[in-house]
């Protein structure tokens, strides 16, 4: 049985954007490697936070959109909490309102960023 | 002879013309409630960050547990605080 799955994780502000690419690379392997299928992402960048988190005010925000078993979420999610880089995350099953709106929301970004281009 | 016309109010009776509430999210066939979208959740809060009631906003029952559950979810991940003051 396979879900579509969403999660948000934000990184400490003190890592370095380079520093930032590794941790978000370690996780996307993590995916992949454990027979997950990875289906968009997106980078938010610097936010600030609406509260602080381990005394940080702001953080590298990512997303995370993939098709995989329910037994990989909970191997992922004890990796998010083993590391340190990342202060907190959420994982989300999408049913089937959010799947049609997560596609729909990444058409109209896709427009908007050939827009930019073009 | 005292006539229906004749009734004198010592303060005007209030006409409200209430406007009907109505829920935005059938009205514009809106399926799913995006937590990653704060601006849009916040008119759902009143300015200390509490979820307003079906009530004031109108919403339907169906659509306000799928708000009260986005809201939920994008305060776990920071976009919206638990508590705060004017955050208007």
């Amino acid at each position: 049985m396979l879900n579509q799955y969403e999660t948000v994780f934000i990184c400490t502000p003190v890592l370095s954007e380079p520093q930032v690419k590794e941790a978000v690379k370690k996780f996307r392997d993590i995916i992949v490697s454990n027979g997950g299928d990875m289906i968009h992402e997106e980078n938010w960048g610097m936010k600030k936070l609406a509260y602080p988190i381990q005394k940080k005010s702001t953080g590298f925000f990512h997303l995370f959109e993939f098709i995989a078993d329910p037994s990989l979420i909970a191997k992922v999610e004890t990796d998010f909490r083993r590391d340190e880089r990342v202060i907190r995350f959420m994982t989300v099953k999408l049913d089937k309102y959010a799947v049609t709106y997560s596609s729909k929301r990444k058409r109209l970004q896709k427009e908007r960023t050939e827009k930019k281009e073009g | 002879m005292a006539q229906a016309s004749e009734i004198r109010y010592l303060t005007p009776p209030s006409v409200e013309i209430k406007k009907k509430k109505y829920c935005r999210f059938k009205k514009s066939g809106i399926k799913y409630v995006d937590y990653k979208d704060p601006e849009f959740l916040k008119k759902f809060l009143n300015e200390q960050g509490k979820i307003l009631p079906r009530r004031l906003t109108g919403t339907s029952l169906k659509y306000q547990r799928k708000v009260s559950q986005a809201i939920k979810r994008a305060r776990q991940i920071a976009l919206l605080p638990f508590v705060t003051d004017l955050m208007k």
